[in-house]
């Protein structure tokens, strides 16, 4: 695996040149790598045992009994040889008793049984006991829709309750992290939140206290869930017990559309789900890629998408401050930036861009007058956490080196040129000039200053407004040489438009047109020339990306 | 976190002999440890769970889940003199909940005692109750510190606080 985070337990991934063991499940011989539990092997063949506790990359507690299955080992004979029935097949002496399907693994010859009436009989009865002391939030849970509570009820639950006692109350909208509230009367004690944080976040603040009929999910007192990744455990909670403060009672699971995409807060790229509703993006959740991220993200990374929905969002595009139309800020400026020399003009542009739109941007610097046009972006320098975040918080550097927008050293020189006066034409990017270290004093000076992207700025002479990550398609390298894609969620407000188009019509108006039409031919384009990307497309890209140390040389 | 206590040389050395009884995992030592603490200090405060887990390489969470789970650790400081009233069946239907209540109204104690000692406003006594104490055919029972007292009748548990107080 070449996860960037470590994992510590990949129960549903067999490590290579495991043997295989024949296992019979539900009557079918079948073949299965060897140890590995009975919930995980079950699932490559399409049988869900359900399950609360056990998740695939935290430690086995066994302490929800929700996957209980039949169980059976060959009979052997006297000999130690297994007893072989008619169909040459080992006879299996079935045990008595359920077992733990998570706690189990398979071994050669092992029988299991995940749907007879006795593994029936045992989900209805653990599911009443959980249903107990559960209370009716359904209709106020932000879980509701996506909560395995629910799920199994609805499975194997019954519709009537014999329990007459009274429910014991426990502590609703306690505030135990920064962004997370938890609500102890939902928790199912599944301990999963406990052994995320300690196990994979390596922060051991949780804990049950007061165990026993009143046990109580805990921070220990002082602490905080504060950690980077404490978001996650909202996503491993089967219930509603953990909830988001950024999403909480804000929006019903089920209207949400996801879509499939990359976060761009650094240089992993670690896959995601979109959802939004209409125009607007309400969460990001970590989308499964075990090249990447598994199944994690960081919160930083998460919660990052608020800027789309900034209320002074630039959504018009603007000529000296005033409202125009695309065609003429378009026509316009092209026309003005044939007025300058290539030496008196430069490009600040990001590593937040697509590949297609860096692409087009050489096209467009090549058309204005190529390699005397200082070109560079604006590095942006973290701290690795050794889980996942990368010291590189651009999440295309590659792909800006790749495509000769990134080259080290000149955006030194293009702060000397636009302070000395050399620089006359300053095209800005996706990024802000104060970044650069440019000062609004020669940002005054100089003559032609064009800002595209999401934010106002107040001294250029163009404003053209772009959009989001998630309202574009593109391609993106990450850190360690993946190709990895973005996806439309939503289309961008107002008159802002996708950013590869407006360069593409610049490029045009500056230089005479070309036929490129969709970030598909964009790609294609620069797959013709840029060796990298040879013989690929986006399509080929897929959902998961594909390494580009492995299938191209990528410098 | 109620005042601070210093940590004698003496305790602590106790405290690592003890935790030499338990090669393979250190954890282990958590009960042994909480134990002596709550002799030495009378209660286990946070500084006492985060003092633990510190020596034993835990978070403090850990040792904190112990300390809520077993009903002979307290949280908080209990009286200079402790009764202790076995509410298990035989001493309940020989009259434990009634001596309860007894030695609660003669000490002036508020608080129920059901979840941890409740204490009388001045320090002075408290009472908790507890699961049997084996001696089931002598109810009710109870222990004051230390002293075990059998077939404690109203007036016998008069004579009981006038003894200790
Ligand atoms: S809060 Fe959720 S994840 Fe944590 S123990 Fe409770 S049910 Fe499990
Ligand atoms: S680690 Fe980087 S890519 Fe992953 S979620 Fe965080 S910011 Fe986004
Ligand atoms: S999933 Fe197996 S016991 Fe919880
Ligand atoms: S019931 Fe009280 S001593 Fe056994």
């Amino acid at each position: 695996m070449s996860c960037a985070c470590k994992n510590p337990f990949n129960h549903d991934l067999a490590t290579e040149n495991t043997p295989m063991v024949n296992v019979q499940i539900d009557g079918e011989w079948v073949q299965v790598p060897k140890g590995m539990n009975i919930v995980a092997a079950a699932e490559r063949f399409s049988k869900f045992i359900p399950h609360y506790c056990y998740h695939p990359k935290l430690s086995v507690v066994g302490n929800c009994r929700m996957c209980l299955v039949e169980m059976g080992t060959p009979k052997m004979d006297a000999n130690r040889q297994p007893i072989l029935a008619a169909d040459g097949k080992p006879e299996i002496g079935w045990m008595p008793r359920p077992q733990i399907g998570c706690a189990t693994q398979v071994s050669e010859g092992m029988g299991i049984r995940t749907n007879s009436p006795l593994v029936q009989e045992c989900r209805k009865g653990v599911m009443e006991f959980l249903l107990i002391n559960h209370p009716l939030d359904c209709p106020i849970c932000d879980q509701a829709g996506e909560c395995k509570l629910q799920e199994y009820s609805f499975e194997h639950g019954q519709s009537n309750s014999r329990f007459i006692e009274e429910k014991v109350t426990k502590p609703k909208n306690v505030d135990i992290g920064e962004r997370i509230v938890l609500d102890d009367e939902r928790c199912i004690m599944c301990s999963r939140c406990i052994r995320f944080s300690k196990e994979f976040a390596q922060d051991d603040v949780l804990g049950f206290t007061q165990r026993g009929s009143h046990t109580t999910l805990a921070v220990y007192p002082g602490k905080r869930l504060d950690n980077n990744y404490s978001l996650n455990t909202v996503d491993i909670c089967p219930v509603g017990a953990l909830t988001s403060k950024d999403f909480r009672f804000k929006m019903r699971v089920w209207f949400l559309k996801e879509t499939k995409s990359i976060c761009t807060g650094c240089s992993t790229g670690c896959n995601v789900l979109i959802g939004s509703r209409e125009s607007e993006v309400h969460r990001l959740t970590p989308r499964e890629n075990e090249e990447v991220n598994s199944l994690w993200m960081c919160d930083q990374g998460r919660l990052g998408f608020h800027e789309i929905h900034d209320e002074n969002r630039l959504t018009t595009p603007l000529i000296h401050g005033v409202k125009s139309d695309w065609n003429t800020a378009i026509t316009q400026l092209a026309h003005q930036l044939q007025g300058f020399k290539p030496e008196q003009i430069a490009i600040i542009a990001s590593a937040r861009m697509t590949n297609e739109e860096l692409f087009l941007l050489s096209g467009l610097r090549k058309a204005l007058g190529g390699e005397s046009i200082l070109c560079d972006i604006i590095s942006r320098t973290g701290v690795a956490d050794g889980i996942l975040r990368s010291a590189d918080l651009n999440p295309n550097t590659h792909g800006a080196q790749l495509l000769g927008i990134a080259n080290s050293g000149k955006l030194e020189e293009i702060r000397s040129g636009v302070t000395k006066g050399s620089i006359q034409a300053l095209l800005i990017f996706n990024e802000t000039p104060g970044e650069a270290g440019i000062s609004l004093e020669s940002l005054k000076k100089t003559a032609l200053v064009v800002n595209l992207g999401m934010r106002l700025n107040g001294l250029a002479h163009y404003n053209l407004p772009s959009s989001s990550f998630a309202e574009k398609r593109g391609t993106m390298i990450n850190g360690k040489g993946r190709l990895q894609r973005l996806n439309r969620a939503l289309s961008a407000p107002g008159q802002s438009r996708d950013d590869w188009e407006i360069i593409r019509d610049l490029k045009a108006a500056v230089g005479g047109g070309n036929g490129i039409h969709t970030v598909e031919e964009a790609f294609k384009a620069m797959a013709n020339v840029v060796p990298a990307f040879k013989d690929l497309t986006i399509h080929k890209v897929g959902d998961l990306g594909i390494d580009l140390t492995l299938s191209n040389s990528l410098v | 976190m109620s005042c601070e206590v210093k940590v004698s040389k003496e305790f602590e050395s106790k405290v690592d002999e003890t935790i030499t009884h338990y090669p393979v995992s250190k954890r282990s030592a958590s009960l042994p440890l909480l134990h002596l603490w709550q002799e030495e200090f009378g209660y286990v405060s946070n500084q006492g769970v985060e003092w633990i887990a510190a020596k034993l390489d835990l978070q403090p969470i850990n040792v904190y889940e112990l300390v809520t789970f077993y009903p002979m650790f307290r949280e908080q400081p209990a009286g200079k003199i402790q009764f202790r009233v076995c509410r298990t069946l035989s001493c309940a239907l020989a009259g434990g909940y009634e001596l309860f209540d007894h030695l609660k109204k003669n000490c002036k104690i508020e608080g129920d005692g059901h979840h941890g000692p409740a204490v009388s406003p001045e320090g002075k006594y408290s009472i908790e109750f507890v699961e049997c104490l084996a001696s089931c055919g002598t109810g009710p029972v109870l222990m004051v510190n230390d002293d075990f007292y059998e077939q404690v009748s109203n007036d016998k548990a008069n004579e009981l606080v006038k003894k200790y107080g």
